[in-house]
């Protein structure tokens, strides 16, 4: 007897323990929240983009270009390229994954970028499709034309272009590009650090253009046209322009960025308002509040001190099932707290299941103590069997879903098995627990349900 | 036994309605949406007062932007429908909604999907259908594998099978007329509705069932009919109460829960009344009928 109530006792603190962390690592319910523990802040539930509001790009890529066993290769390339420009530009816990075709997925290698927090899709676009384009252009032959247009006005430009044509030298034989000062005039200015096909290239340019002047490029455009003073032959080469110190180091970032091994283009945008994505939230908050209330008193009404059992058992259930979501961590979607949601009425299915049970045995005239025993034990093989198909579906759903399929499908089966456990392990302890208060009337008159007396 | 005793009644209501929502299906049709076809969901909010949806509509008659639907949403938005949206077009679209600055808006949601995206979706929920069924009837066949007296066990797992169908088909049958009344459009969330409808109302059958087999085991009842009966008896509380508290969730996800999940949380609403009403109805007065049709050969 002892021993079972020093369990219901730990039960109740741990139940207590996790319910104390679910409420410390939320901030909206703490009012000193930046003094907390560490432990604490570091946990908050991880929303889905269509709760905190962002983007969510899906790409092709283009590996036609690509030898059929080095497609992987590249979209992990592909990959690498697109987070670092992803995280240049300061987007929080942004998401780049491959998705490789295949029978299911079909015959398209995709890359799916999700943005939480950045809703104007233009800006978006751009910062992933930038790709810097680097290059370098001697000047032309002294006897190739000149391109001259005359505009209407009578005024003679002289196109700068053709002056210059094209190297082989481009970003591509780039190693390292780093922002640095000058020393008298405190310029920014970005020195490159060519690789060894680049750093013989460079060599062999500047050799045959001393006295002449190179011309930078980038995206097109001319940014420094420096004069030739001798070879180079150890692959360094500065550009300076008339940038300031935020410009060039945006510069690097995307030099060092690298280019697309392979193109890419647009198949699908979706952006999500932050406020629509908050409204969200607090919908599922109440609905879920307003759910479990209902049952609540359901339970309590229907089958009194077995159901006041089984709301202790539901209460730890939420809190186990709300601690995961924050330490694993899942990321929550509409669809998501709707399937944690469904599986609190499904939660409650199996207590049911074991309190009809318990009172047909009360009702075939066994001592309180043994039916509850019986009732735990018979029930068990119908709460096994049907919880068994849910979880089926939810597997299947969550191998082929999209994301928004998977947060729905991880909830639901998370909550399926975890309500498995608190079902049994919980209320029956607590059941079995409180036996001890006798046989009288009152007892059984308490551990029976509905309208029998 | 009075479920047993009325058990033609029952099973042609059930049959009723299952014909019913197939004809609704092929009469109103399902409208599919985006998410399967490609195209584009625009939805904005004016800061001050929406313009008159006329003088949008007029407006993007002028554009190349093929056909864009406008509906009113809220007191002050649209939700526009149109094919999917580069970049430009996107701008474009926003610019005329703004009615070229004049109507100052937020834009609360934009969703393009090109067509390879949907139909990759499509062959994704066909497989998945595929395999959630399949799954479920291997489970069917083996939780009753072990009762065969008087009736086969692959005949308990037929008649699962048989009201699993009742239970899909009847939601979808009232999802093709809200589609036709109020615009619904069958979205990956409708896919998941019907899955996971075929995982919940599964789970009642077997409850039912698993009370027969228990009663079969333990000699109860003179004949089949009685045990069914009995079984039936002992066991429509617990199963309407189990659905009851799913159904308790979902009715409040569906009044007060997120505005994208609403259809859904109605789906599943209806697939656990009809999932309940088909265990207790339908499945077990099937099994009886089967036993009657077999002892009289």
């Amino acid at each position: 007897m002892i021993k079972k109530l020093i369990s219901i006792i730990i039960i109740l603190i741990l139940g207590g323990a996790v319910a104390f962390f679910v409420f410390k690592s939320e901030p909206k319910l703490n009012s000193n929240f930046e003094n907390e523990n560490s432990f604490f802040k570091n946990s908050p539930f991880r929303l889905g983009l269509d709760l905190s509001g962002g983007s969510h790009l899906i790409y092709k890529a283009d590996v036609s270009g690509v030898k059929a066993g080095e497609v992987s290769v590249s979209m992990d390339a592909l990959r690498d390229v697109i987070e670092r420009r992803v995280n240049l530009f300061g987007v929080s816990e942004p998401i780049v994954q491959v998705q490789n075709s295949g029978f299911i997925s079909g015959q398209e290698e995709k890359l799916i970028v999700d943005l939480p927090g950045v809703t104007d899709v233009e800006k978006a676009t751009a910062m992933i499709g930038q790709t810097p384009l680097l290059e370098f252009k001697i000047e032309a032959p002294a006897d190739a034309a000149q391109k001259a247009t005359v505009d209407k006005d009578g005024k003679v430009t002289l196109d700068a272009g053709p002056q210059f044509v094209s190297t082989e030298l481009t970003g591509r034989y780039l190693k390292k590009a780093t922002l640095e000062f000058d020393q008298t005039t405190r310029e920014p200015k970005v020195s490159l650090q060519f690789d060894d096909i680049g750093t013989k290239l460079f060599a062999e340019i500047t050799k045959n253009n001393v006295g002449k002047m190179v011309a930078i490029y980038l995206d097109g455009a001319p940014i420094s046209t420096p004069v030739v003073r001798e070879e180079i032959p150890n692959g360094q080469a500065v550009i300076s322009g008339n940038f300031t110190p935020t410009e060039g180091k945006q510069l690097v970032g995307r030099l060092n960025s690298g280019a697309l091994p392979v193109p890419i283009s647009l198949l699908s945008r979706q952006t999500i308002g932050a406020t629509l994505g908050g409204d969200a939230v607090d919908a599922g908050v109440k609905a879920a509040i307003i759910g479990f209330l209902v049952i609540a008193l359901f339970l309590i009404l229907w089958y009194r001190l077995a159901g006041f059992i089984a709301v202790l058992a539901l209460c730890i259930y939420i809190t186990i099932m709300l601690t995961l979501f924050k330490l694993l961590p899942v990321t929550l979607t509409a669809a998501g707290i709707a399937g944690f949601i469904i599986s609190i009425g499904i939660a409650v299915d199996a207590n049911i299941l074991i309190f009809e049970r318990l009172k047909e045995e009360l009702h075939s005239g066994r001592a309180i103590s043994d039916a509850v025993d019986a009732g735990f034990h018979r029930a068990w093989s119908s709460i096994r069997d049907s919880n068994f198909s849910t979880i089926i579906s939810a597997i299947i759903l969550f191998w082929f879903g999209t994301s928004l399929i998977k947060g729905f499908a991880l909830t639901l089966g998370m909550g399926v098995l975890v309500s498995m456990f608190s079902a049994i392990m919980i209320s029956r302890i607590f059941l079995s627990g409180l036996v001890f208060i006798g046989e009288g009337k009152v007892a059984r008159f308490l551990f029976s349900s509905g309208f029998s007396k | 036994m009075f479920i047993i005793k009325n058990k033609k009644i029952f099973i042609s209501i059930s049959i009723v309605l299952v014909l019913l929502s197939i004809a609704s299906l092929f009469i109103f049709g399902l409208r599919v949406g985006i998410d399967f076809n490609g195209g584009a969901l625009t939805e904005v909010v004016y800061k001050d007062s929406r313009p008159l949806q006329s003088d949008l509509d007029n407006a993007f008659k002028s554009l190349d932007l093929g056909s864009v639907l406008i509906q009113p949403t809220g007191d002050l938005g649209y939700i526009v429908k149109s094919l999917d949206l580069n970049e430009e077009q996107h701008s474009l679209l926003l610019k005329t909604l703004s009615q070229d600055g004049k109507s100052p808006l937020e834009e609360k949601n934009f969703n393009s999907i090109g067509p390879s995206v949907g139909k990759e979706l499509t062959r994704k929920a066909i497989i998945a259908i595929v395999l959630v069924s399949l799954g479920i009837i291997l489970f069917i066949a083996f939780a009753f594998r072990k009762v065969s007296r008087p009736i086969s066990s692959w005949k308990y797992g037929l008649m699962a099978v048989i009201s699993l169908l009742h239970d899909v088909i009847i939601p979808i049958g009232l999802f093709t007329i809200l589609s036709y009344f109020y615009g619904a459009e069958a979205d990956t969330l409708f896919v998941v509705a019907a899955l996971t409808i075929l995982g919940l109302s599964v789970s009642d059958t077997i409850v039912i069932f698993d009370r027969i087999r228990e009663n079969l085991r333990n000699k109860t009842g003179t004949s089949f009919s009685e045990t069914v009966g009995k079984s039936l008896d002992q066991s429509y509380m617990r199963s309407i109460f189990t659905s009851l508290t799913v159904i308790i969730v979902l009715l409040s996800l569906f009044f007060f829960g997120p505005e994208s999940i609403k259809y859904f949380a109605l789906m599943l609403t209806a697939g656990m009344f009809f999932g309940t009403y088909s265990s207790i109805f339908l499945a077990s007065p099937l099994l009886v009928l089967v036993e009657e049709w077999q002892s009289k050969k």
